[in-house]
């Protein structure tokens, strides 16, 4: 079953990838087109940043993600790279959890 | 080789091993999502596109059915399709080398490619940050997966707490004007709204519903 999922969701992230390359420009280049589709990364990124922090399963909690979020947060204002900004917060959870 | 072209080489060596190094973290979070190593791997050869990598498995660890991370993954990739768009007369690319160009259809490349002032810069651009991306983002997706493979428990590292923070490093670049921000913040609130309500995963389904809606609705004005 995943291995099903995956292997769909990524023939549908190849075929977009293809469909651009191919599809006549027009088709594409309609304004709502181009106004709407980079405003969803931006949604579903937010809304996997809010949910993967302040949830477990179906209820709300605030927990040590929390902690570790605001430290990611301080991470990417401080222009630390990808990997320096997921460390951080990994490693303030381990620590909270330890406490 | 000219000067210009020396340069686009030493760039995408940079942004390869930079991205490399963001696959390290990409491994370590699949695998403590539950992925195995060859769905992990499989994923980075396969899917080639870091949100939507980073999405199905961060929805999958958190308990949400794959076909809703898999449903997030898709709409996620869909940029990429308006990349294409602005490469397709750049790269000129048909049949066999279209299709082989369009899993190189990313973030990166694209940036590369639309820099150049001559158009065979651009090819040599694409195409050298596209190969230089692909194999080190697969060798680091290997070696992440294989170090927290070799873990006994990757939570005691706080590895389970890591997506969000990847989100948001996703993110961050994309705030830079006051509507984007605005989406954000109101994705947020509807998602957790929502998320009592309705089964795991759907919260990004409706989140991504409303902001098609909105943008269709805002540029009829």
């Amino acid at each position: 079953m995943i291995w099903a999922g995956l292997l769909v969701a990524s023939a549908a992230c190849y075929l977009l990838k293809l469909a651009g390359l191919s599809l006549p420009a027009r088709l594409l280049q309609d304004a709502r087109v181009q106004r709407t589709i980079p405003l969803v990364p931006i949604a579903l990124l937010a809304a996997l940043v809010a949910t993967q922090t302040f949830s477990t399963g179906h209820h709300l909690v605030i927990d040590v993600r929390a902690a570790a979020l605001g430290v990611a947060a301080i991470a990417v204002l401080l222009r630390a790279p990808f990997i320096v900004v997921v460390a951080s917060a990994a490693a303030t959870a381990g620590a909270l959890r330890l406490v | 080789m000219s000067h210009a072209r020396k340069g686009i080489v030493r760039d995408a060596l940079g942004i390869g091993i930079a991205s490399g190094a963001y696959a390290l973290s990409f491994g370590a979070i699949s695998t403590t999502a539950g992925l195995s190593l060859l769905q992990t791997c499989a994923l980075s050869l396969l899917m080639f596109t870091g949100a939507s990598q980073f999405a199905i498995v961060g929805v999958i660890g958190a308990g949400g059915s794959v076909w809703a991370g898999a449903a997030t993954a898709a709409l996620l990739g869909a940029r990429n399709a308006l990349y294409g768009v602005r490469l397709s007369s750049l790269l000129g690319v048909r049949g066999l080398r279209r299709a082989a160009a369009a899993q190189f259809v990313i973030d990166e490349t694209t940036a590369m490619a639309i820099a150049r002032d001559e158009v065979m810069d651009s090819r040599f651009a694409f195409w050298a940050t596209g190969f230089a991306l692909f194999g080190l983002w697969n060798l680091g997706t290997l070696i992440g997966a294989l170090a927290t493979h070799a873990l006994s428990n990757p939570k005691v590292l706080g590895l389970d707490a890591a997506p969000p923070a990847a989100f948001l490093a996703l993110l961050a670049p994309r705030l830079r004007a006051r509507e984007p921000f605005a989406v954000a913040i109101a994705a947020a609130v509807v998602a957790l709204i929502c998320l009592p309500f309705v089964p795991a995963g759907i919260p990004l389904l409706i989140v991504a519903i409303l902001v098609g809606l909105y943008g269709v609705l805002r540029s009829r004005e």
